[in-house]
């Protein structure tokens, strides 16, 4: 009995001394190999855009998510991986299964080891990234965000999925017209510090005090944190303080559905009307009984299709990131890159009775 | 409980002396503070709004409290035994993806079958939990540690990120989330019927007061015979069971699941047991006390909303609530002992 856990013991040093070695010299390959290729890669980046060039084949494309396994970016890298395979690239998606700050640091730098041309990627922080992008792109990758920024100068393009006042106003418009424009309304929003949340709510607090909204009044903001739970009893909470309440907007996902579920099961349904920003899927059965009329999204593979096509763009020398250059994105046509290297996808997409059969994300 | 006041028809004299010790014993009852804690949240939320005491509005709080009450009540049987859970978040969600998984792939299935299947999911959760807590030895909460992730991996390797929305499941099932009879939830007459049960099992089974036995002390109950493997291991299933429930259950309210599904909710239901009185190191509590533990829970986070505390403080508030129920809990009982100490020295 006592010699057996020894020779286990001795033979797990073998192994794991064996495989320190051959990690070593793994790393010590790919450093190497990474040296070579790092200054003409990194040259590039200040070189001359070439419009005309043609895309390269074979390219490294690599999707960071915030987070494996959340719907939505399954969605958008879906996209991605349609857009690689368009222009004959290798496509892959590798992620942490949590969204905290700086889970995504490990991905990015084995990325850039592995010689990735391009990383596109969605900052779970705009900031602690930052060092890990930028020796990337030393290392030749080029590094397209999507759906949220880091900070502009840790990145070449900033894919937008809306801008903000876009958001804002087709928010604004949606629930006007459900409450006839007149009347009380609430936000329902994820959590108090997120910030794509908070620069639309102001914007929407700017939006309804254009004179056509008059009439519409801004009641008060809750927070869901984009748990279920908490976004039901959010909404219940702001249904009973505000009895007159009209409307209620959740620009979250997680919000709206849950918001629409307590609402389809409650003596509220028809009476209160509820838009916010939701997939066709989860609010499918909710259009059908009739709880919500209208809900808005921007077309989350349309996004991962864009940010694929903006790297390769980039990879291949069509576009630098500088303002004013101009790209094909196959479907979905011609962009222009804007200020600080940021692309617009476009205006949300409003799914309706009339139309929400014909998606499926 | 005014019920059960009103029940014995006795002679008067009689009447009167069962009445003070009915109130002793109910001053005595170590969910009493809970009890009061839980008044005086009502009370107060409905002081500022009227609204919070409206049928619709106290529906919503049974609905909201009944998940986690199942969940409460499974974990009290294992902390009674001196152990602990923290898988239940992890089944819980796997159960709900697969109770989603099942119906959208076969959507005639009927609900009784659904909520059969994930029951067995659970239970067979927590034979793992308890295999490895009784034979390994090893302390349940490394244990359960271990397969939280492991349970979590399984379900987000199962998902690949998809959803499972409402409108993949049938109609009848989703009806259950929202279903009243007489006015009640169907979820929370579940709740309350599996706090029942267990209940009873616990105060008036052989082995259920022997998993007190084993929580107040594992090595006396070993020599008196007790076969502690045996019955730590039936505790984790029964906890894996009623996580499974919940997990069904958490599909048919929500409506929409995916592979996050109750990420973080062991906590919440380790704070319901111990804020409704179950010694964290065994040996006593009732599923009673966890029950309104959870019930105290779920109405924090409602009051909240109603009385439209500032979202930046609603998390300490929270805790800050969460500790006041404890302090007056422990009051209580210390006030209690006290009493019961004077009464037997002046009876000696």
């Amino acid at each position: 009995m006592s010699t057996q856990p020894k020779r286990t013991l001795r033979l797990g040093l073998i192994a794991a001394t064996m495989a320190t070695v051959l990690v070593g010299a793994a790393c010590g390959g790919t450093t190497r190999g990474s040296e070579d290729n790092a200054n003409p890669s990194g040259n590039q980046a200040t070189g001359q855009a070439n419009p005309d060039a043609p895309l390269v084949e074979g390219l490294d494309v690599a999707f960071l998510p915030k987070q494996v396994n959340n719907p939505y970016f399954t969605v958008a890298d879906g996209g991605g991986k349609s857009a690689t395979e368009e222009f004959k690239g290798k496509y892959k998606e590798v992620g942490p299964s949590e969204a905290s700050a700086s889970s995504q640091v490990s991905y990015i730098n084995t990325l850039s080891q592995q010689q990735t041309d391009v990383i596109a990627t969605s900052a779970n922080d705009p900031n602690a990234i930052c060092g890990a992008l930028n020796s990337a792109r030393q290392a030749g990758a080029k590094v397209v965000t999507f759906d949220s920024d880091t900070k502009p100068e840790c990145r070449d393009v900033f894919v937008n999925q809306a801008t903000a006042e876009g958001i804002a106003e087709n928010q604004v418009k949606l629930i006007s017209e459900q409450i006839g424009g007149a009347g009380k309304i609430a936000i329902l929003s994820a959590t108090p510090n997120a910030t794509n949340q908070n620069a639309w709510i102001e914007l929407m607090r700017a939006e309804l005090k254009k004179p056509e909204h008059g009439k519409i009044e801004l009641v008060t903001v809750a927070y869901g944190n984009d748990e279920d739970q908490k976004s039901f009893q959010e909404t219940q909470g702001l249904l009973r303080s505000y009895p007159d309440l009209k409307g209620i907007v959740s620009p979250t996902t997680v919000g709206v559905a849950a918001a629409a579920r307590y609402l389809s099961g409650s003596e509220y349904k028809g009476k209160v009307a509820l838009t916010g920003l939701g997939t066709p899927n989860q609010m499918r059965e909710f259009v059908k009984d009739g709880t919500v009329k209208a809900f808005a999204l921007w077309n989350p593979a349309d996004l991962g299709y864009l940010a694929a096509y903006a790297g390769a763009a980039l990879a291949s020398g069509q576009i630098t990131g500088a303002e004013g250059e101009k790209f094909k994105a196959g479907k979905l046509g011609e962009y222009t890159i804007g200020k600080d290297g940021v692309v617009v996808l476009g205006p949300p997409t409003v799914f309706d009775q009339g139309n929400i059969d014909q998606f499926d994300f | 409980m005014s019920a059960r006041l009103a029940a014995p028809a006795v002679p008067p004299a009689e009447a009167d002396e069962s009445r003070t010790r009915f109130v002793r014993k109910l001053w005595l009852a170590r969910e009493f503070g809970i009890v009061v804690a839980l008044g005086l949240l009502v009370l107060v939320t409905t002081l500022d709004n009227p609204a919070f005491l409206s049928p619709q509005s106290l529906r919503d709080l049974l609905l909201g409290a009944a998940i986690l009450v199942v969940l409460a009540v499974g974990q009290t049987v294992v902390i009674i035994s001196r152990n602990i859970d923290l898988s239940v978040g992890a089944v819980l969600g796997l159960v709900a993806f697969a109770t989603g998984k099942l119906l959208s792939t076969a959507p005639g299935t009927p609900a009784v079958v659904a909520i059969l299947a994930g029951v067995g999911l659970g239970a067979v959760c927590g034979v793992v939990n308890g295999v490895l807590v009784a034979a390994a030895r090893v302390p349940a909460l490394v244990i359960t540690l271990g397969t939280l992730y492991a349970f979590r991996g399984i379900d987000h390797s199962w998902a690949q990120g998809q959803q499972i929305n409402a409108s993949d499941m049938p109609r009848s099932f989703l009806r259950l989330g929202t279903w009243t009879v007489l006015g009640i939830p169907v979820l929370a007459v579940i709740a309350v019927v599996v706090m029942a049960v267990v209940g009873f099992y616990l105060r008036s089974y052989r082995s259920g007061r022997e998993l007190y036995a084993i929580g107040s002390e594992p090595a006396a109950a070993r020599l008196s015979g007790i076969p502690v493997g045996r019955r730590v291991l039936t505790s984790f299933v029964l906890c894996g069971a009623l996580a499974g429930l919940a997990g069904v259950l958490y599909a048919a309210r929500f409506g929409t699941v995916d592979a996050t599904v109750g990420t973080g909710i062991e906590l919440q239901v380790v704070a319901a047991a111990v804020v409704g009185g179950v010694a964290i190191f065994g040996g006593s509590g009732s599923v009673y006390g966890a029950a309104l533990g959870a019930v105290l829970l779920t109405t924090i986070g409602s009051s909240l909303a109603v009385l439209r505390i500032n979202p930046f403080w609603q998390q300490a508030v929270v805790g800050g609530l969460i500790l006041a129920a404890i302090g007056l809990d422990r009051l209580l009982a210390v006030r209690a002992a006290n009493r019961l100490r004077g009464r037997s020295s002046h009876g000696a």
